[in-house]
């Protein structure tokens, strides 16, 4: 059989030569579709998810402009004027001091994401860079660090938050986000630790090492920007839980101290009052409702584009 | 098995000490002396010190506090005069705990059933209104739904008590306003577990034996799904607990989360303290069985080590 096929020969007419490759054939018609493209093509799919987005960009618009809206601050007072229902002066009326419940749901607004995005970002740009250090260099550094967030992951953080806030003095919007931060910031290192882990057997992160990139380069410049992309499910959910942190810690009476309005302080003031003057309460109700609703949709929309198994 | 277990008492072990330890001078950090401000004599004050052996370096405090802590012994409470942070806890936690199981046992179930639903009605209208009602209890916070239940079933309605405690239908709107946030979780655990069981090998199998879809759902789907639903025990039981410092004080129920919330405004740091670590050793343990439960109900966990015997 072996000499049959060694018999097999060939007539020059056997080949005919392949015309040259045209521009045509090898350009790619269609455009370029990058990763994020793609993200967004499912994402925008999703009515409810956009919807939701468009409504937290105006409220962050609103929070922004809002109080620009009329001629009243947050924190004048005006005892002719005292628990008005909204009209036509006072769109969203007055509160038990006279003050303007327009001017203060967007100024506590202000407040509350302000917290909600400073305390979600600093926490989860701490966490990356443990959790990247950590499953980068592996070893006995990695063990002490897990083995640390194991430990710490095991204190209930609200706990942890409402000592950090005795110690730091409750009041300030600074303390707030530092005592969310620091009790934040683990979940992020456990979830980046182990993309990292997956990402850094890759070749591009071998061709960088063989470049000669120094590890934080590598762990700063590829590992990172890698796992973004998984990560900002988390860092989208993460958000409503910090307004409900805020809120929470307002309610026991360690949130930002009056005049200062936020969301949680809004809340608990009206509280007391809600059967007389009902709309002081549902209006920042209302506002946290929809914010913390908006940022869960956008974050199940945001997982369902970002994984391939739930695509289609 | 067994090493899975040593290793996670090891961390729950841990985590109580450190917790124990960052309290312990977290508290010598906040500035101010608790006798300094009562009208009594410097020569009195000193006494006092001594007698809470204030006076003695915070290393000789420290190694005391501890030694305390491992006797079971809390402290007194600075303002509740004559109770110690023991008895307190001991008054409070059985109605906290009450009120807990109750509401754990209606988010559990609740969520169970909504997931099942939601899987077995995947993108038609049941799936998204009742993921729609899931949604709802995480943006609804038990600050904003305990006022607007309160008022709508207790003033409005008077189906329901608008306060206190002690019969059985003064617990209903706690219960349920406490157990609302966890209800998201687990509908939304339960549904993507139930999803990936489904379109498995075993669950074809099933139908292929010509079962009808009662029995395939009940005695293969839902039996497969459910560890998910266990997992989200510890995160379901520690949302509970931290509602209950807001649900215990709006619905004035004598639990151990109002006495909390009431430590806190008053600024009783032994009962802060107290509290604390008996809140944190309380979800470390409860973190622990639930560990225990998920390891005896994975079989690659359950099964770890004994390979080596063969």
């Amino acid at each position: 059989m072996e000499n049959d096929r060694s018999a097999v020969s060939f007539r020059p007419d056997d080949f005919e030569r392949l015309p040259p490759p045209s521009a045509v054939d090898a350009a790619i018609v269609r455009q370029q579709t990058t990763y994020w493209k793609d993200v967004w093509r499912t994402f925008r799919k999703n009515r409810t998810a956009l919807i939701s987005l468009l409504v937290i960009t105006l409220l962050i618009l609103m929070v922004i402009f809002g109080p620009m809206l009329n001629e009243f601050d947050y924190r004048t007072n005006d005892y002719s004027a005292i628990n008005q229902p909204p009209n036509a002066v006072h769109w969203f009326g007055t509160d038990n001091m006279g003050r303007d419940i327009w001017t203060r749901v967007w100024e506590g607004g202000r407040i509350s994401l302000l917290i909600a995005v400073l305390a979600t970002l600093i926490p989860e740009v701490i966490g990356m860079l443990i959790g990247g250090v950590s499953g980068y260099f592996g070893g006995w550094l990695d063990t002490l660090i897990m083995r640390l967030i194991d430990v710490l992951m095991g204190i209930p953080s609200l706990i942890y938050m409402i000592l950090l806030m005795l110690v730091f003095g409750s009041g300030s919007v600074m303390t707030l986000i530092i005592a969310i931060s620091l009790t934040g910031w683990m979940g992020a290192a456990r979830a980046t630790r182990g993309l990292v882990l997956q990402i850094k057997a890759r070749d591009f992160v071998t061709a960088s090492e063989t470049l000669g990139a120094p590890a934080w380069w590598i762990i700063v410049k590829r590992l990172i920007p890698n796992t973004l992309g998984i990560r900002v499910v988390g860092i989208t959910m993460s958000i409503p839980s910090v307004i409900f942190y805020e809120a929470f810690l307002s309610y026991i009476g360690l949130g930002v101290t009056p005049p200062t309005p936020s969301w949680g302080q809004l809340i608990k003031a009206a509280g007391e009052n809600f059967r007389y003057y009902p709309y002081q309460f549902i209006i920042p109700c209302v506002m946290v409702g929809i914010t913390m609703l908006c940022f869960n949709l956008v974050g199940d929309g945001l997982r369902d584009a970002l994984d391939p198994k739930l695509r289609g | 098995m067994g090493k899975y277990l040593l290793n996670k008492v090891l961390i729950a072990i841990a985590t109580v000490f450190v917790l124990a330890t960052a309290t312990f001078f977290l508290m010598k950090l906040i500035p101010g002396d608790p006798f300094a401000s009562l009208k009594t004599k410097a020569a009195v004050q000193e006494k006092q010190r001594e007698y809470y052996g204030l006076d003695q370096p915070v290393a000789a405090q420290y190694v005391r506090y501890l030694g305390n802590l491992l006797r079971g012994d809390l402290g007194w409470s600075l303002k509740k005069a004559g109770r110690s942070v023991v008895d307190i806890i001991r008054e409070g936690f059985p109605v906290s705990a009450r009120l807990g199981l109750t509401s754990l046992f209606f988010s559990v179930l609740t969520g169970l059933l909504f997931g099942i639903l939601c899987a077995q009605f995947r993108n038609r209208w049941p799936d998204y209104l009742l993921m729609l009602v899931a949604v709802l209890g995480i943006a609804l916070p038990s600050m904003v739904l305990g006022p607007l239940m309160r008022y709508f079933f207790g003033v409005r309605l008077k189906w329901l008590p608008v306060v206190g405690w002690g019969t059985p239908d003064k617990m209903i709107m706690p219960a349920i306003v406490l157990g609302l946030g966890t209800v998201a979780g687990e509908t939304r655990a339960m549904r993507a577990s139930m999803l990936g069981v489904m379109t498995q090998d075993y669950i074809t199998t099933a139908r292929a034996k010509g079962l009808n879809r009662a029995q395939v759902v009940l005695r293969h789907e839902v039996k497969n799904s459910l560890v998910p639903i266990v997992t989200g025990l510890g995160p379901g039981i520690a949302g509970i607990m931290m509602g209950s410092f807001v649900v215990e004080s709006m619905f004035l129920i004598p639990g151990l989360g109002r006495y909390f919330v009431d430590s806190i405004t008053n600024l009783d740091y032994p009962l802060i303290m107290g509290l604390t670590i008996f809140y944190g050793a309380f979800l470390v343990t409860m973190n622990l069985l639930v560990d225990v439960v998920y390891g005896l109900l994975d079989p690659r966990i359950r099964e770890s080590g004994r390979k080596k015997v063969k």
